[in-house]
């Protein structure tokens, strides 16, 4: 259940593109054409479904606080979350080169149609801010990752499809002269960002993400507090001791 | 003849109107759009891209003739994730609150299109010392975008800049209040950032006709 709700949440309400802004570069100048839009889109929800789950290892193994805790008690207090952002950008640029050569090899015709999307993918913020965002909202186990990683793939390819139908419609509109091209895509995308608004009460209510931030907040407030806590025991601990 | 030759300048005022990053070259718009509802944010990231887009140039450019082509975008992309860990520790320490705002859209800096483009355009093929100023001036046209569609949100959506009441108390109805004035919420929603800066580049289209494009 919380696999299906999470995956029509990152389609629908969390949208990449509309709600978020993720991967604007490539989806503003990827979308003159539906056959080139779909191809993009495809390879974005490939990349996507790889590397969410993948950095989502990662950041239970070797990133979190205590994460390395597998590797032995003496490593349980390290910390490592400042470097995510480097080992995230870093899997990702190797799993597009990975995906690019098993892609070329195994499938040449996926190949064609994809090969020359796949290298601008390392760049697309959709990507890196899946893990973002993955990792920011605490997602609890390696199959609602994925989950979360198809979805939000998903919610980017329909976006960008329907931007290029639309784009392709309004050529033959006349639309003012100083808003062609760009200006009319960005008010476009604004008007469809205002329409999947409307998603918003689609699962359980629109305030549910009110809810959830301040008890994350409050959790990790508790957490310090029991460190100084633990810290002033050990403090009374050692001076007992010495006395 | 001053500090900066006249090529040097327009490497600086080119990018501040009529190659402007995000209305012309359509780059870095992800983090243009997502953290405008506040002036003081907008201000904020327009600094932290100023600070790794100059110092990223630099590096890259005195990177260039030993950088292997084949991998020169993981390069790139490891040169701005260590610059952008600076600026996001810097923030946590000194901003903690506006960092909780700005949230992933500090980390999403490593993949702001503006950054890898300019790597690509231009540190690349020239000097440190141009190459700086090739991204100061970037970075400045992109933060005057930010910081003209922040102004307009937060006053019109919420009646304040950078925080203070400048069109008076909606509660105690003082000022414009006073006299029926409204906020209009919609304004700090995603969507009217979208519809910001697509009027923005409606007017600065309509002043200059070079700069439409054929359909």
């Amino acid at each position: 259940m919380e696999h299906i709700e999470l995956f029509f949440k990152s389609i629908f309400i969390d949208n990449m593109v509309f709600a978020t802004f993720l991967g604007m570069c490539s989806y503003l100048a990827v979308s003159k054409k539906v056959a080139t839009a779909v191809g993009l889109g495809a390879a974005v929800i490939f990349v996507l479904a790889v590397t969410v789950p993948l950095n989502w290892l990662l950041d239970q193994y070797i990133l979190q606080e205590g994460a390395l805790s597998w590797l032995g008690e003496e490593y349980a207090a390290y910390d490592l979350s400042f470097l995510s952002f480097i080992m995230f950008i870093a899997t990702i640029a190797t799993m597009v080169q990975l995906v690019e050569i098993i892609v070329e090899k195994f499938s040449p015709s996926l190949y064609n149609s994809l090969g020359i999307f796949l290298p601008l993918i390392a760049v697309n913020c959709a990507i890196l801010g899946g893990s973002l965002f993955m990792q920011s909202r605490e997602i609890p186990s390696l199959g609602l990752a994925l989950t979360y990683g198809i979805g939000s793939g998903i919610g980017w390819f329909l976006a960008i499809l329907a931007i290029a139908a639309i784009r392709e419609k309004i050529r033959y509109s006349s639309v003012p002269p100083a808003l062609r091209g760009l200006g009319i895509t960005f008010i476009i995308t604004g008007l469809m960002a205002i329409g999947f608004m409307s998603f918003g009460g689609m699962l359980t209510g629109g305030d549910e993400e009110q809810k959830e931030t301040p008890k994350v907040e409050v959790t990790i407030e508790n957490k310090k507090e029991e460190k100084q806590d633990a810290k002033e025991i050990i403090a009374d601990n050692t001076k007992t001791n010495n006395q | 003849m001053g500090l900066l030759s006249k090529k040097d300048a327009a490497l600086i005022t080119d990018p501040l109107a009529d190659n402007n990053p995000i209305t012309i070259q359509v780059l870095g718009i992800c983090s243009a759009l997502a953290i405008t509802a506040e002036l003081k944010a907008s201000i904020v990231m327009a600094v932290s891209v100023l600070f790794v887009l100059g110092l990223g140039n630099v590096v890259i450019s005195l990177m260039r003739n030993i950088i292997p082509s084949k991998i020169r975008i993981i390069v790139q992309l490891i040169v701005v994730a260590t610059l952008v860990i600076i600026v996001d520790l810097v923030l946590k320490a000194f901003a903690y609150e506006l960092s909780k705002t700005l949230s992933v859209f500090v980390g999403l800096i490593i993949t702001n299109c503006i950054i890898m483009g300019r790597f690509e355009a231009f540190a690349l093929g020239n000097g440190p010392w141009k190459s700086f100023l090739d991204g100061v001036g970037n970075s400045l046209g992109y933060g005057v975008i930010l910081i003209a569609v922040g102004f307009f949100r937060e006053l019109l959506g919420s009646g304040t800049l950078l925080g203070f009441k400048v069109l008076g108390d909606p509660i105690e109805k003082t000022g414009l209040y006073a006299i029926g004035y409204e906020n209009n919420g919609f304004m700090l929603l995603s969507p009217m950032a979208l519809i910001v800066v697509g009027i923005i580049i409606w007017i600065q289209r309509s002043r200059n006709t070079a700069l439409i494009e054929e359909n």
